[in-house]
């Protein structure tokens, strides 16, 4: 299943479909296009929600376009939402959720692409067994280590801080990340990595030289990868920070659950849109690498 | 770097250095933190953690507390559904998908979408649109069929199998992408050769191609598993458990013992539970995958 990645980017074989309306592609076609309805309403359902004003939503149904529309949910979800007692709104999440992702992206591919170098092209004895604790450690429940690594944090003064959610994406990053850069790097040719030993490039000369600006494709992959990761995630935001510092994704579930008196659901669903938005970009631009990313994560060690 | 040799010595320094946070991660991170874990769940830990051992108590405990069986009985129903619903789904859609349509990536873009979204969102989307007063059940009285009750999230009884429906809608794109990705790695040979010699296609699938997927099939199906166990975030934003203890996990009864009821040692026998459940799974996968067959 290594060549999955690569067969699955081909895009369809063979010769062009057939004649255009016989039985066969009309029932195809309308089965994928019911299908793709069913995974594309609750998007149109979101965005359509997040435009009406409450009066419209309370006559019409969820699926009739707004009559009038207005961005007053949009702006009440970005800056006046309440989560409890406090009403900021959404923006404070997102920064946070931004103070998260840019280091924790960085720190944990740097970390994982030097690991998976040094697996490829620097083995050393013992290496194979981390390797697989490694990727086994992948299939842990979260809930197994979560404790563990709140006694930890506590220890090093980290506990309920952003750098301890930093530190705990990195290591829960690194098994997947491992796996991608060190398949990568091996099917590197080898000739390139000898050649510049002979040249008498060291470890991190031919890692800074050769091997990244080569492997700049995978790079990518792993940051979309490691992007929408890290934004989705909500149980280690809640267990590793404060309510100061919670991420997107909480503040979100906060403002959604815990409404007093009056449920705005305008407003629910553009804080629901707004949290989406950034994996979605990620998604819609990024297209083929994304599935790459997913798909490494099937690729057997 | 100047004194860098092949020689084994020097050669390994660099590469060990750098290799540290993850003997780290693996060593003090998954094998020290999953075996204090397991240890503790045979102490009387409360409030704090501490080696006070009552032996198999806290797992007692555990599996005679009815939530805890709501729990197991709610990942069961969702579990298998699941994996049979996204398996089913997925390996159909990806079979219709590789009949060389056109639009292919129009179509394969609007059913992974969901994927690259998180739980929360899923939940909240899904609660709303399951919202007996404004959604689905609203629209189709609207639509003249008066007596109709599809209210999964206020009734208890089939509370979960509204999260199943978001469950499904967030996560077969995944599954199609990759059974996709298994139908493109046969030989096109195996087709002509099957239809040479006149087999139907359903039985083509049925018989060679699923056979031949069974790498596929099973990577992805201990990837659905890991998944499964852990689920958690689509609960908590979709029906915070309810209604009552309807929808309750186990993920989120740890938490809830861990961080709210000061009930470690429950906390702890549960997550190990969950570490089992999940070796019934990883530990067969991995003898067949790396079972002497190939090393690194």
């Amino acid at each position: 299943m290594a060549e999955l990645t690569a067969t699955a980017l081909d895009g369809p074989r063979g010769t062009k479909p057939r004649k255009t309306f016989s039985r066969r592609n009309i029932l195809l076609y309308g089965t994928l296009i019911v299908v793709a309805l069913y995974y594309a309403v609750p998007l149109y359902v979101m965005v359509v929600t997040s435009l009406k004003g409450m009066p419209e939503i309370r006559l019409g149904n969820i699926f009739s376009p707004p009559m009038e529309i207005t961005f007053a949910p949009w702006v009440k979800a970005w800056s006046e939402a309440c989560t409890g007692l406090k009403c900021e709104g959404l923006s404070i999440g997102f920064w946070n959720s931004v103070r998260i992702t840019v280091p924790s992206v960085l720190i944990s591919i740097a970390i994982a692409s030097v690991n998976g170098y040094a697996l490829a092209n620097w083995k050393f004895k013992g290496a194979d067994v981390f390797f697989t604790i490694l990727i086994f450690g992948a299939f842990i429940p979260y809930q197994v280590m979560l404790y563990p690594i709140v006694i930890m944090l506590r220890e090093i003064g980290l506990y309920g801080d952003l750098g301890g959610l930093v530190i705990v994406h990195s290591i829960f990053g690194m098994p997947i990340l491992t796996l991608l850069f060190r398949n990568y790097f091996t099917s590197l040719p080898e000739e390139l990595f000898k050649a510049a030993r002979v040249d008498g490039a060291g470890f991190w000369g031919i890692y800074f030289r050769v091997m990244l600006p080569m492997s700049i494709p995978i790079y990518t992959v792993a940051v979309i990868l490691q992007v929408t990761g890290i934004w989705n995630d909500f149980l280690f935001g809640v267990v590793f920070t404060g309510p100061e510092a919670y991420p997107m994704t909480v503040a979100l579930n906060n403002i959604v659950n815990s409404t007093q008196g009056v449920v705005e659901y305008n407003v629910n669903m553009a804080a629901t849109i707004i949290t989406g938005l950034v994996p979605l970009t990620i998604y819609f631009v990024s297209g083929r690498l994304f599935v790459r990313g997913i798909a490494a994560g099937a690729v057997k060690g | 770097m100047a004194t860098e040799r092949p020689i084994q010595l020097f050669r390994n320094k660099t590469a060990k250095i750098a290799a540290i946070p993850m003997i780290l991660t693996a060593l003090v991170v998954f094998v020290g933190g999953t075996v204090w874990t397991v240890v503790y769940s045979f102490t009387k830990s409360g409030l704090l953690p501490r080696l006070k051992w009552v032996g198999l108590d806290q797992y007692e405990r555990l599996w005679s507390t009815n939530r805890w069986m709501v729990s197991i009985e709610n990942l069961a129903i969702y579990g298998i559904l699941t994996l049979v619903l996204v398996f089913v789904i997925g390996f159909l859609l990806a079979a219709l998908i590789d009949q060389k349509i056109r639009f292919e990536n129009t179509i394969r873009t609007v059913i992974l979408y969901p994927y690259a979204l998180s739980f929360v969102v899923t939940g909240l989307v899904w609660q709303w649109i399951l919202n007996p007063q404004f959604g689905l059940q609203s629209i189709v009285r609207d639509l003249g069929w008066t007596g109709f009750t599809f209210d999964p999230l206020y009734t208890p009884s089939i509370a979960i199998y509204g999260v199943l429906i978001a469950g499904l809608w967030q996560g077969s794109g995944l599954v199609m992408v990759l059974m996709l990705a298994g139908l493109r790695g046969i030989d096109q040979e195996v087709w002509k050769a099957a239809r040479i010699d006149g087999i139907p296609t359903w039985k083509t699938y049925l018989f060679i191609v699923i056979p031949m997927m069974r790498p596929v099939f099973i990577t992805t199906l201990v990837l659905v598993v890991t998944g499964i166990v852990r689920i958690y975030d689509l609960i908590v934003a979709q029906t915070g458990g309810g209604p009552g203890i309807a929808t309750e996990v186990p993920a989120k009864y740890v938490y809830d013992m861990m961080f709210q009821a000061a009930n470690l040692g429950q906390a702890f026998a549960a997550s190990t539970t969950m570490l089992l459940t999940v070796a019934i799974f990883v530990i067969p996968w991995a003898m067949m995958e790396f079972g002497g067959k190939r090393r690194g």
